[in-house]
C-alpha cells in the first residue's frame, strides 16, 4: 500500500502539488488518485487499479487463507499503477498522446503543449 | 423481440484491418443466434484518437454523421459498435450534443456543409457488442444454443479502458441488478459463463493496456501489456477474452515483443469474446477467423477438446 501511495506522490510532487494526508473511503491511495485527476481526467485510466489494491488489501486483512495469491496480485497491481503513471509522466513530458499528431501540430507552428487524452 | 435483434453496425476502421477477425467472429455469431445486423452505409472514421487530440468537436461531428446515416437513412434506431474506441466516441457524441451547445453548432454547420441531416441528440441508442448479445439473446438462451461447452477453460476477461470509462457517457451502466458495472465490469463474464467458461479471479480487467501510447512509448505499453498477461496467468487463466481491438492487438502484438525485447515469455492466449462464444456454439474455428489472430488459439482449443 505504501509502495502504491509513493507512486501517486511522485505524480503529484511532479505536478508541483503537495500529496494529501487525507482519506477516503478510509483510504489516503484513494484520496491521492482523486487529487491526482483534478484536471487530468484521462488519470482516471487508473482509478480501478487503485480500487483494486484498496479490495486487495481489505482482502488480505480480511481472509489471510489465500494470502500467497492475493499478495501477489497486489504486487502486480503496485507495478500495473507504476508503469501507468510512468508512462503518463513521460508522455506529459513529450507533450504528445498520439505521435500521429505530431506532424500537424509541427506543420502548423504550434507549440507542443499538453493535449487531452481520450 | 428484443429492439436489438436488428441491428444498425458500425464495424469502424480497426474490424476492417487488424481486427478482422472480431467483424467476422462477430457477424458470424450474430447469424448464429439469430441477430440482424445491418451495415451503417458509407461510414467514416469515429474521430478516433487523432482527430480527438486536434479539435474534439470534429471527431463530435464525425460520430455524429454515422449515427446520422443510421438514422436518418436507414430508419436504425439502435447502432451497434463492437470497436470500443468507436463505441466511446459514439456515446461522447451523444453526451456532447446533448449538453453542449458549442458541441450542437459545430456540428450543425459541417453538416449542413456536408449535405446531410444533423444529428440529434437521443435519435439513435448506441450499444456495444456485449450489450447485443447480453439483451438481444440473453445468457438462457445462450446457455440453451450451447453445443460445445467451454467448461474447463479458464478465462480472464480484459475489457480496456474505453469500454467504461469516463463514466457519465454511459448513463445506462451502474443502474442496479441487470445493468453494467463500470468499476467491475461483467457482462462478458456473464457470457461466457453462460457458455461453460470458468471466469478467473482478475484485478486488472479493466487497466490500461498502453494502447494510446503504443508507437511514441513502446516500452512502456510493453511492460503494461507484460503486466496484464503475468496477472492473467497469475489467476489461472488459459486465455485472455477481449472485446476491444485495439487491446487485443496490443496485448498479441506486446506478447510477442516482451518475449523478444525483454526476453519475458508468457503463454497465455488471446480470443475475441465472440469467438469463443462461437466456439461454445459449435462454429468453426475458421469461420470465427481464429487462424487470423496473432497469438495460436487454436492450439489451446485442441488442448482443451474443443475443437
Amino acid at each position: 500500500m505504501q509502495q502504491a501511495e509513493s507512486v501517486l506522490e511522485e505524480w503529484l510532487r511532479a505536478r508541483g502539488e503537495t500529496p494529501t494526508a487525507e482519506t477516503s473511503e478510509g483510504f489516503r491511495l484513494l484520496a491521492l488518485h482523486r487529487q491526482g485527476a483534478r484536471g487530468s481526467p484521462s488519470f482516471n485510466a487508473c482509478r480501478e487499479t487503485c480500487r483494486e489494491i484498496a479490495y486487495h488489501y481489505n482482502l488480505l486483512a480480511g481472509s489471510p487463507g489465500d494470502r500467497q495469491f492475493r499478495e501477489k496480485m497486489m504486487g502486480l497491481l503496485v507495478e500495473h499503477l507504476k508503469l501507468f503513471v510512468r508512462g503518463k509522466l513521460e508522455v506529459e513530458g513529450l507533450g504528445e498522446f498520439c505521435c500521429s499528431s505530431r506532424p500537424l501540430r509541427l506543420e502548423s507552428g504550434a507549440q507542443e503543449t499538453e493535449t487531452p487524452h481520450g | 423481440m428484443s429492439k436489438y435483434q436488428k441491428v444498425a453496425y458500425y464495424p469502424g476502421c480497426a474490424l476492417e484491418g487488424t481486427a478482422h477477425a472480431y467483424n467476422r467472429s462477430t457477424k458470424v455469431l450474430g447469424g448464429a443466434l439469430g441477430l440482424e445486423l445491418d451495415e451503417v452505409k458509407n461510414w467514416n472514421c469515429c474521430g478516433a484518437m487523432e482527430v480527438k487530440n486536434v479539435d474534439p468537436k470534429v471527431q463530435t461531428y464525425l460520430s455524429s454523421r454515422v449515427m446520422s446515416i443510421a438514422a436518418n437513412e436507414m430508419g436504425a434506431s439502435v447502432v451497434m459498435a463492437p470497436c470500443n474506441g468507436c463505441y466511446h466516441n459514439l456515446k461522447k457524441a451523444e453526451h456532447d450534443l446533448a449538453h453542449d451547445a458549442g458541441s450542437r453548432e459545430v456540428v450543425d454547420r459541417i453538416s449542413k456543409k456536408a449535405g446531410h441531416p444533423t444529428y440529434r441528440a437521443g435519435q439513435v441508442e448506441t450499444i456495444h457488442a456485449l450489450d447485443w448479445i447480453k439483451d438481444g439473446v440473453g445468457e438462457d438462451e445462450l446457455r440453451r444454443r450451447v453445443r460445445n461447452s467451454l467448461k474447463g477453460l479458464k478465462v480472464a476477461n480484459y475489457y480496456g479502458c474505453m469500454y467504461t470509462r469516463p463514466r457519465h457517457i454511459f448513463p445506462e451502466k451502474d443502474q442496479g441488478p441487470g445493468s453494467e458495472s463500470t468499476s467491475k465490469p461483467h457482462f462478458m463474464d456473464d457470457l461466457l459463463a453462460a457458455a461453460g467458461a470458468e471466469n478467473v479471479d482478475f484485478p486488472l480487467k479493466t487497466a490500461c493496456c498502453g494502447g494510446a501510447h503504443t508507437l511514441s512509448d513502446s516500452d512502456t505499453s510493453t511492460k503494461l501489456v507484460l503486466n496484464i498477461l503475468r496477472a492473467a496467468e497469475a489467476a489461472g487463466a488459459d486465455v485472455i477474452a477481449t472485446e476491444c481491438p485495439t487491446c487485443h492487438s496490443g496485448l498479441e502484438m506486446h506478447q510477442v515483443r516482451a518475449e523478444k525485447v525483454l526476453g519475458q515469455k508468457t503463454k497465455v492466449k488471446m480470443l475475441y469474446f465472440t469467438q469463443l462464444l462461437g466456439i461454445a456454439l459449435g462454429l468453426s474455428p475458421r469461420k470465427l477467423g481464429v487462424h487470423e489472430n496473432v497469438s495460436d488459439g487454436l492450439q489451446l482449443l485442441k488442448e482443451k477438446d474443443l475443437v
